[in-house]
């Protein structure tokens, strides 16, 4: 798995310093998969993050809430580094995933972003046909062969829960599709580069209540071999689907628990001012 | 009270009665042009095709047959032919000439300041384009004259490759006009790269692409339409210029793809004719006519045509 990340064996592993967090107790079992130390990020000379130090453990599922504009969508972003692409920004402290601090001069983003898979809030199918959409990371990795392309379609597709509803129809445009069935669309794309980690930017806040539904069970259902981090402003689809739940205010990680920790007996004020209504 | 509500109905009218006035004039001042283009066609129909006044029309006296098949254009000699085709293919092959110049460089250069220049480089670059522009076209015609023929077309293709490059001819006219619709292609070009949703970079960045896999998988196909209504609209400039080719290219109607021979191209044509001495009312005076009326009609259609494709694209992103 680590060889994917073309890394220099000097890189220290960072495992070490997650005794740092109290582990919560339910999952325990689970390791460390993605840690931030100390991070900080700047849109020029804006802060909108501060000192941010979180640990994500493997195969759940790890909400980020907090009212608009409290850095969780900046947080999400750090993690497969889509930051990089806007100009004038700037990141300091520690960003690592399996030890591998992935902001090292030798880590090759497009391995990284390869394991790192992201669904972002508004579907952004490409203006190409269903199974294009889907075969265009595979390709772009250079997988020329059409009947391994069409495997790796049609198990993407059946993993996000779409292949029924497509099957007969795969070379439609993917702008034919409705919304929720482009998000999902999206989910089978992001997954046909067989990544391990699925960063999910509000995947669900533009659909249908019946979509949502089917978003959701499909995030239950992938948590068993990825794992997921969610960013929504939705508290009862956090505590609908995830296992941990991480509360930002100001850019600041206010606290991290587990999901039913978190939205029973909060430890903070802020958060439980936030859970139960007061603001955002 | 009741005074107060009638002096409120007379103010509103009257500011009704200015709001009217200005949107009749607003409107006469768009009427202009759509009525100045239905004169120019009344004008080319009438003078080309059915003749209102004394003299015939130019197509009463030569047939349609024999002005697109006959393969001379001599209107001016004592054996008199209107074949236009040399004219087209003049003018057909200096607009080819200078798209092979100005699509690639200027589809290029709108990805570069697209997507991967910074946007300080971007403030300098674009302006400098946009000069290309404004320079005045009978100064390309004299640069292709006294640059491009004497020193890059000569010791290239005549001293190194032994091709016969004459003092005027289509390639120098074909470069210079190339240059002239760079900046309209790489302008429109980046328009409707730019008009590409960002949601689609950042998938192609999430799913691992590279800057080169973003920009021409991804973002060139999904400006496709919006590139080719470019393409096309300074092909059809290209077809329409007048000054460079004059100068450049000679005045020789030849039915040529010879690029290094002097050619004549059918705004050539006119500027020549409209500057000699030619009687009005005879039948080379007339072929003026025939010839812009063509000329309208192939601009018309290309600018129609890159309408249509553009609406096209607009439909997916809205």
């Amino acid at each position: 798995m680590m060889s994917r990340l073309k890394v220099m064996p000097d890189n220290p592993p960072r495992r070490p310093q997650a005794e740092a967090l109290k582990p919560p107790p339910e999952t325990t079992a689970a390791p460390a998969k993605i840690e931030t130390r100390d991070l900080s990020f700047f849109y020029g000379e804006n802060q909108v993050l501060f000192d941010v130090s979180m640990t994500i453990r493997e195969r759940a599922v790890t909400a980020l809430i907090g009212p608009s504009g409290c850095g969780k969508s900046t947080f999400l972003r750090t993690i497969n580094r889509m930051n990089d692409i806007i100009e004038g920004t700037r990141l300091t402290g520690h960003v690592s995933l399996e030890g591998i601090d992935i902001y090292a001069k030798q880590v090759d983003v497009v391995a990284l972003r390869n394991r790192v898979g992201m669904v972002f809030q508004k579907s952004n199918p490409f203006p190409k046909s269903i199974f294009e959409n889907v075969a265009y990371g595979p390709k772009i990795a250079g997988e020329r062969k059409k009947k391994v392309l069409a495997e790796i379609v049609q198990r993407s597709l059946k993993r996000a829960a779409l292949w029924e509803e497509v099957k007969d129809r795969l070379n439609d445009s993917a702008l034919a599709l409705s919304g929720g069935q482009q998000q999902r669309l999206c989910i089978a794309r992001a997954l046909a580069t067989d990544p391990d980690v699925l960063l999910m930017d509000e995947p669900a806040s533009a659909l249908d209540p019946a979509s949502t539904a089917k978003i959701e069970d499909l995030i239950f259902e992938l948590k068993e071999n990825y794992t997921i981090v969610i960013v929504t402003h939705n508290m009862q689809q956090a505590s609908r689907i995830s296992d941990q739940t991480a509360f930002f205010y100001e850019g600041r990680l206010i606290e991290m628990e587990p999901t039913t920790a978190l939205f029973t007996k909060p430890r903070e004020q802020r958060t439980e001012d936030y859970i139960t209504g007061r603001f955002g | 009270m009741k005074g107060d509500s009638h002096l409120l109905l007379r103010r509103f009218s009257l500011s009704r009665a200015k709001e009217q006035a200005i949107q009749f004039s607003l409107f006469l001042c768009a009427l202009l042009s759509v009525v100045t283009t239905l004169g120019i066609i009344i004008v080319l129909v009438n003078e080309a095709v059915v003749a209102v006044g004394p003299n015939a029309a130019f197509f009463q006296e030569v047939s349609l047959k024999e002005f697109f098949t006959d393969t001379r254009w001599t209107p001016q000699f004592a054996d008199k032919h209107f074949g236009v085709l040399p004219l087209l293919a003049g003018t057909f092959l200096i607009a080819g000439i200078a798209a092979l110049i100005a699509l690639p460089i200027g589809l290029a250069s709108a990805i570069y300041l697209c997507e991967y220049a910074a946007p300080r480089t971007r403030d300098f670059v674009k302006p400098s384009l946009e000069i290309l522009a404004g320079v005045p076209t009978v100064v390309y015609g004299y640069f292709a004259l006294v640059f491009v023929t004497p020193y890059l077309l000569k010791p290239i293709f005549q001293d190194l490759l032994g091709f016969d490059v004459g003092v005027f001819n289509a390639a120098s006219a074909g470069i210079v006009v190339g240059v002239m619709i760079l900046p309209m292609v790489s302008s429109l070009s980046e328009d409707a790269l730019r008009a590409v949703p960002r949601g689609l970079r950042e998938a192609g960045y999430a799913l691992g692409s590279t800057k080169f896999d973003v920009s021409v998988k991804i973002v060139l196909p999904a400006a496709a339409s919006g590139i080719m209504a470019s393409f096309l609209l300074a092909i059809s400039r290209a077809v329409g210029e007048t000054m460079a080719v004059s100068i450049a290219a000679g005045m020789t109607p030849a039915l040529t793809m010879n690029p290094f021979r002097s050619v004549q191209t059918m705004t050539s044509y006119i500027v020549n004719v409209s500057l000699g001495d030619t009687p009005a009312g005879s039948v080379q005076y007339q072929s003026l006519y025939a010839i812009a009326l063509t000329l309208f009609c192939i601009t018309l259609a290309m600018n129609i045509l890159s309408q249509v494709v553009l609406s096209r694209y607009r439909e997916v992103y809205e």
